[in-house]
């Protein structure tokens, strides 16, 4: 039943009260204000009721970051016991307008909390990435569900379908990251090898893409490999005439580690590769180049 | 038709590199804000300008601002009721930058903040909405702007701020309802600082959580694991800076990870293959700031960008040239320009998102700026 349908002649609309010179006055749609109205009047009276529900979903429709509106609805939620699937269902077809809205997706966490089911949560959020596959909110909301719920097992293969769309995809390659390194069974030094291996192979398909040189660099972080293992690669992509600051960036690091041990050749490679850079390559980002520059030459 | 709302087309790029196209870059409007966000009208302006603006025009600007605190029927709308109060902060910020604080009436405003104060000591968005605690941190700005802290209860706000500190984990809840996040650590962190009550809550635990979201990239994210995006880095190094943990950031990585940002076209983006935002102009900036690095950027190019999103019939700046203007933006353009040192403007302090001499009105010294052996 749609809010109009229900009988609200016991309710007097409370008027919005900006005050005497209100300061910035909004125009608003006559039906919004009707609505909200009725809604400051019931809420003055703590009312939970089937036609305050109905009334909420009203005011979201306009107004769906009103987060006083989703607290109102969720009291409503609880108290009359309502099916919280047919809730889920609702969320469901608002986040397609919405997708990006605070109070949508933590409305969903406040749901599936008191539900203690997330069976419909994998599916809910990889619908969302497949319209948007870098909604922030998705994939923070997704990493709640498999922290919670401990769903890791199948996050990697949900990763590589969406680096297989999109190499360049940064919140894949950040999910990656977190499925393997927030996961509660640690990875073996032979799986982050293989990791660094992977990384490698996809770094070839889009050398200029700086995700996956990212992902790398934290994967051996955490190994007991060193930064070393990218030379091979930074070099053949040179001699291919592929030019990647990133790969460059690269060399500079490694550049900057052997100066670090003594090495002069590798200090003056190390200058020279940040002059390319600065001045060639990443100009956008001369000063930054420069620094590492005054970083190498100062090394001892 | 109420309050509009347009959500901004997915734009359809094909962008080529190394002999493969992606299908598209999505936009990435709606995630920024530390601050909330607000309903806007955006559509590609009907005509193109062929006057790219090499000046900031910062009467027109006023007047923008100042346009909005009157009734209006057309679709330009800047604010909705639930966030009317950021508004106000994003309008005055911006207008005591442009050197013009009395352009909205100093009585009404703060009327207006002490009007949406609860009895628990928050705010709300607007009157009658419930308090959060990112409203209570605008309020909190707000007042202080207008040197008026003595026209709300103090000792509740403090009360307020501190219980929506989880003591186990030191991380902060926007309200009673439990969304955690790391935006919410940098309000309460810097609310309480503004009012010298950072005793009030466990810093070191506040720390602790803060630092969890730190991400292999050397970025920041909303919470444990969450991408690291230029908002939440603004947020996370900020609070930091706020708490004398600047040592705990790797201001080498995250300072390359944040110029990283910066696009050919000189705007600057929230993560790697997004698209650029004038709002960036604060949050990578800020942050560079306060790591002692905001030379990384390309000045001129970023400059020329944020200028260039400027309207020069209605006033006001946008997230990109060509698009809908509003305050949120407008703010954020200004205090971009600021960091970058345009003149005409009031210097802009990057912790707390306040013109400088309001901060050291506080009494809150410049510690915080990360030194880094002085090179240039």
């Amino acid at each position: 039943m749609s809010f109009e349908n229900y009988d609200w002649s016991d309710v007097v609309p409370i008027e919005q009260d900006d005050g005497p010179d209100p300061l910035a006055q909004i125009a608003y749609d006559p039906e919004y204000s009707k609505a909200m109205g009725y809604f400051r009047a019931l809420a003055q009276k703590n009312e939970h009721s089937e036609r305050a529900l109905t009334l909420t979903e009203k005011i979201i429709e306009h107004n769906p970051a009103h987060y006083t509106i989703w607290h109102y609805r969720q009291q409503i939620l609880f108290s009359l016991n309502k099916d919280l699937y047919e809730e889920l269902d609702f969320i469901r077809n608002q986040v397609e307008q919405n997708p990006k809205n605070y109070q949508l997706w933590h409305h969903r966490q406040v749901i599936v909390e008191k539900l203690k089911d997330c069976s419909l949560e994998s599916s809910f959020t990889e619908e969302v990435l497949n319209d948007d596959s870098k909604n922030y909110h998705a994939w923070t909301y997704r990493q709640w569900v498999i922290r919670t719920f401990n769903l890791w097992d199948n996050e990697l293969s949900f990763v590589e379908k969406l680096l297989e769309k999109d190499i360049r995809n940064n919140s894949a390659w950040n999910q990656r990251y977190f499925a393997i390194f927030y996961n509660p069974t640690k990875p073996s030094e032979e799986f982050l090898e293989q990791e660094v291996q992977y990384g490698i192979t996809k770094i070839k398909l889009a050398p200029n893409n700086i995700s996956p040189w990212n992902y790398v660099k934290g994967v051996i972080a955490k190994s007991k490999l060193k930064i070393d293992v990218l030379e091979e690669l930074c070099k053949t992509l040179y001699q291919q005439g592929i030019i990647s600051p990133h790969a460059l960036g690269c060399l500079v690091d490694i550049y900057e580690d052997r100066a670090k041990c003594g090495s002069i050749n590798e200090k003056e490679l190390g200058i020279q590769t940040c002059i390319l850079l600065a001045e060639q390559h990443d100009t956008i980002r001369q000063k930054y180049w420069n620094y590492r520059k005054h970083v190498l030459t100062s090394i001892a | 038709m109420g309050p509009k709302r347009v959500s901004l087309d997915s734009r359809a790029l094909e962008f080529k590199e190394d002999n493969i196209s992606t299908n598209y870059i999505q936009p990435d409007d709606q995630l920024l804000s530390c601050f909330g966000w607000i309903f806007r009208c955006l559509f590609m302006a009907s005509t193109e300008k062929t006057e790219r603006p090499s000046e900031l025009f910062i009467d027109l600007h006023v007047k923008y601002i100042q346009s909005l605190d009157t009734k209006k029927d057309d679709l330009e709308y800047w604010l909705t009721e639930h966030l009317r109060l950021s508004g106000v902060y994003w309008g005055l910020t911006a207008l005591d930058l442009m050197n013009n604080v009395d352009a909205l009436n100093k009585e009404e405003v703060v009327k207006y903040v002490v009007s949406c104060q609860h009895d628990n000591g928050g705010f709300g968005g607007h009157i009658g909405h419930d308090p959060h605690l990112l409203y209570t941190h605008y309020a909190v700005l707000i007042l202080q702007i207008e040197d008026s802290l003595d026209a709300v209860n103090v000792e509740k706000i403090v009360e307020y701020v501190a219980s929506r500190q989880d003591r186990q984990t030191g991380a902060f809840t926007g309200d009673e309802w439990g969304e955690i996040d790391t935006r919410f650590s940098y309000s309460a962190i810097s609310c309480l600082s503004l009012l010298k009550r950072l005793d009030a809550i466990d810093v070191k635990k506040a720390t602790e959580f803060i630092m969890l979201c730190k991400n292999f990239d050397g970025g920041f994210g909303s919470t444990p694991g969450a991408e690291s995006h230029a908002a939440q880095i603004f947020c996370c190094v900020g609070a930091l800076a706020i708490v004398n943990s600047l040592h705990l950031v790797d201001a080498d990585l995250l300072g390359w990870w944040l110029c990283e940002r910066q696009l050919k076209n000189g705007g600057l983006n929230g993560r790697p293959e997004k698209l650029e935002d004038v709002c960036y102009s604060w949050w990578v900036l800020s942050a560079l700031s306060i790591l002692g690095r905001v030379h990384w950027i390309n000045k001129e190019k970023l400059i020329d960008f944020i200028l260039t999103a400027q309207d020069l019939e209605t006033g006001g700046i946008a997230d990109r040239p060509g698009d809908m203007v509003d305050v949120f933006h407008t703010l954020f353009g200004l205090t971009g320009l600021s960091l970058l040192g345009y003149h005409g403007l009031k210097l802009v302090d990057p912790v707390y998102c306040l013109p400088k001499y309001v901060v050291q009105r506080v009494g809150l010294a410049e510690r915080y700026h990360a030194k880094y052996g002085g090179f240039t």
